[in-house]
């Protein structure tokens, strides 16, 4: 670790540990999968256990799906179809104001199992990702019956079963952006978590009972990637969704080639985030920090690469340098936790290897003094600065609290480097001038551009990239568009 | 031992998020469809009225400035609240309709419906009635739509409940404050609605209900110079077209009285409701120009 730059701070004092209680959340020792309205065990009687990223103490263990348990999960939500997609829109609708209800009212406990599974901290899952997800089900409720109004033409149909594939990184939100729009639209749902945080998925099952949703209309597979791609293959899912790397991406887009199934994407990202000279400096640091380290950099929107004018280049990396000191690493229960663990053991084994691998290539690495904890998946902020576009880290995505630093002299310059990936998910635009954020923004090919903020979100604002990340979009209005035949 | 005497309720307005008695310490009889008594309402006054522009007005800021996702939350925390009083409302509203109970019990149940359906339509409405512009030239160009401001309802005369509900949920729903005028007739169900409205987290003001002769109340509300709309919908062709001609000073928004005691209000509502009361803001910025760079892939 490198030590801290001269200019740090002196702590002015300690944090008394602020531990948010785990009694608030009853994990049961084990979960079968959520079919038809029940939990079974999976065909074949296989479980895998799922562990707490930040001490890697078994949490609990769940049914691993097979090609059998995906082809019922399949019929059971093609049975429910029928009559789910009869029901009136504003029937429809009562059930997710419910769903949208219960998850408010649930809305610690399933913040601190989130944590407990994700490892990320309290902070922000009670923050960020609970009152998002409630407020994701409420909007959508609310479009239930209003389709007529949605700009598809009269009564607009559902497309049928969906399949859906989500990631780790925001479980229960990803189910939230999924199971939403899906059911409000009328059609029903397999959905698979991910394979190392299936908890909160299970949960949401559960919510689903006490909401006397109909059976049958959301199916909760756990398992591995083989039941995700059991999944997007199976021949009687119309819809499939995935959100995750742009690998598993190709992948299902190869799948559902001559297939009638409806695809929608939202892969990675190598978001850049674009400083100009008149930015407010401190506003911008802040806005670096959140862009990269929020959720240990673990979103596929984050600002990995930080584009910076090159004559407030020294000035800015001074002061974010000084805020990186302030970052408290460790108990994500803590209420105090800016930075909590990595999800797994293979994402650290990937971020580690990628950072090395910047340092090989003679990039500059850089870390606040920070002490990593004995157990569980640690990884500390590190800048890495020198970085020129053929860098590694300036190149791949990450997925970790790693920021690579780049310089720009003009804004067409920093368009252009913007522009220089694979990628289109997200950018963030630092000035003061509005005709500049506009003019950029005209030429970014990213999906979401946030001016003077960043990873901001809410269900009426679409989401979702250009290019290789991904195609369709979440959220808002165009939301819609993915869960029905137009 | 003898049946137990009932307490019955005195029947107040609500006003400013309070249960105030007419300032004119006047009631009026209120019979069910048969004549038999069931309260004495209050008369409302001009002064009333204009008591009630004060604290819709105070209201609006908050309001209007609250986020469109707030206002959903609280317009469905209505709904919550009357599911669990559905029986005296629909007892209010057999009384006051003349109805059985199960038709009683039909309108209350889509008067709750509705709320749901126009909380839906709180953060929506901007994205179906608002949007950008494709100007030509260098500009960014965004036109949302922002609530007019105060806005007198005159509820319809013979739908006590369900048509009261239809025509003060759209008005709030986009961040209008209201002064309703609830049914001359049968102002009841209107009147006990503000103990719902004032257990809902809806702020004191939003929703102002007033009981009386309709010409009475509509006249000065209709004058004021402080309130920017007004829905017809309880006034018959004589007195909304008087109502039109005095609104027409600082030209209030106008929402002409439709056929409402034929109307349907059962059906599933559109968007004319809540668009009548709507000011369209465009803004413009210029967007710079930046040359050709970029890449085009």
């Amino acid at each position: 670790m490198a030590p801290t730059p001269s200019s740090a701070p002196a702590p002015a004092f300690d944090y008394a540990p602020a531990p948010e209680s785990r009694a608030v959340v009853d994990i049961a020792p084990s979960y079968g999968l959520f079919i038809d309205g029940e939990f079974t065990d999976a065909a074949d009687g296989k479980v895998f256990k799922t562990v707490s990223p930040s001490t890697e103490e078994v949490l609990s263990e769940v049914a691993e799906a097979g090609e059998a348990d995906v082809d019922r999960a399949v019929k059971a939500a093609r049975r429910a179809f029928e009559k789910w997609s009869a029901l009136p829109g504003a029937e429809r609708a009562k059930y997710l104001f419910r769903i949208a209800r219960i998850i408010q009212e649930r809305s610690r406990e399933l913040a601190v199992l989130e944590t407990l599974d994700n490892g990320k901290p309290i902070r922000e899952t009670r923050d960020a990702d609970l009152p998002l997800v409630a407020a994701h089900f409420f909007y959508y409720a609310g479009w239930a019956d209003k389709l007529d109004h949605a700009g598809y033409g009269a009564n607009p149909r559902p497309l049928g079963v969906a399949g859906q594939v989500i990631p780790w990184n925001f479980p229960l939100l990803m189910l939230a952006w999924k199971i939403a729009p899906a059911l409000a639209t009328g059609n029903t749902v397999v959905l698979k978590p991910a394979e190392t945080t299936p908890l909160s998925a299970l949960f949401f099952a559960d919510i689903c009972r006490q909401a006397g949703l109909p059976k049958g209309v959301v199916n909760i597979i756990t398992g591995d990637g083989r039941a995700g791609a059991a999944l997007t293959a199976h021949p009687d899912v119309n819809k499939v969704a995935f959100t995750g790397s742009t690998a598993v991406g190709k992948q299902i887009a190869r799948t559902v080639a001559g297939t009638r199934k409806k695809l929608t994407l939202e892969l990675g990202g190598k978001g850049a985030n674009i400083v100009f000279d008149d930015a407010p400096i401190d506003q911008a640091v802040e806005g670096i920090v959140n862009g990269i380290f929020f959720n240990q950099g673990q979103v596929c929107c984050a600002g990995s690469r930080l584009l910076v004018q090159e004559s407030i280049h020294d000035e800015l990396l001074d002061s974010l340098k000084r805020r990186l000191t302030t970052l408290r690493l460790g108990d994500p229960l803590d209420k105090n936790t800016d930075i909590g663990a990595i999800n797994s053991a293979e994402q650290l084994a990937r971020i580690t290897a990628l950072a090395d691998q910047g340092e090989a290539e003679g990039a500059e690495r850089w870390s606040p003094a920070c002490e990593l904890p004995s157990s569980g998946y640690w990884f500390a902020p590190t800048l890495f600065t020198n970085v020129t576009q053929a860098h590694t880290v300036a190149r791949d995505e990450i997925f970790g609290p790693v920021l690579s630093v780049l310089t720009f002299r003009t804004p067409d310059e920093a368009v252009a480097k913007a522009n220089n990936t694979p990628y289109g998910l997200s950018a963030g635009i630092w000035t003061e001038k509005g005709s500049r954020i506009l003019a950029v923004a005209n030429k970014l090919r990213a999906g979401v551009i946030w001016s003077n903020t960043f990873n901001k979100f809410d269900p009426t604002s679409p989401f979702g990239g250009y290019k290789e990340s991904g195609f369709g979009r979440e959220g808002g209005r165009h939301g819609l568009e993915a869960y029905l035949d137009v | 031992m003898s049946e137990r005497l009932s307490v019955l309720k005195t029947y107040k307005l609500y006003v400013g998020g309070k249960f105030p008695r007419s300032e004119s310490g006047r009631v009026y009889e209120v019979t069910d469809a048969k004549g038999k008594w069931l309260a004495n309402a209050p008369l409302s006054s001009r002064k009333d009225a204009r008591d009630a522009v004060v604290a819709a007005r105070k209201a609006f800021g908050g309001w209007s400035g609250a986020t469109a996702y707030n206002r959903g939350q609280i317009l469905y925390r209505i709904a919550e609240m009357l599911e669990g009083r559905r029986d005296q409302y629909v007892a209010e509203v057999a009384d006051a309709e003349g109805l059985s109970k199960s038709k009683a019990a039909a309108q209350v149940d889509a008067a709750i419906d509705r709320w749901v359906w126009y909380a839906g339509w709180t953060d929506k409405i901007a994205q179906v009635v608002g949007g950008g512009n494709p100007v030509a030239g260098p500009f960014f160009n965004l036109s949302s739509p922002e609530p007019t401001g105060v806005v007198a309802v005159l509820a319809p005369q013979k739908s006590s409940f369900l048509g009261l509900v239809s025509v003060v949920a759209p008005v709030i729903a986009t961040g209008n404050t209201a002064v309703v005028v609830a049914s001359e007739k049968s102002p009841l169900p209107a009147l006990s609605l503000g103990e719902v409205l004032a257990t809902s987290d809806l702020p004191g003001g939003v929703v102002n209900v007033l009981s009386g002769r309709t010409a009475e109340i509509a006249a000065p509300l209709a004058a004021h110079q402080d309130v920017n709309a007004i829905d017809l919908a309880g006034a018959d062709e004589e007195l909304a077209k008087e109502l039109e001609i005095a609104a027409a000073d600082n030209l209030k928004r106008v929402l002409r009285p439709q056929p409402v005691d034929n109307a349907d209000w059962s059906a599933t509502p559109g968007t004319d409701r809540m668009t009548a009361f709507l000011e369209t803001k465009t803004v413009w910025h210029p967007t710079g120009a930046l040359g050709a760079s970029g890449s085009s892939y």
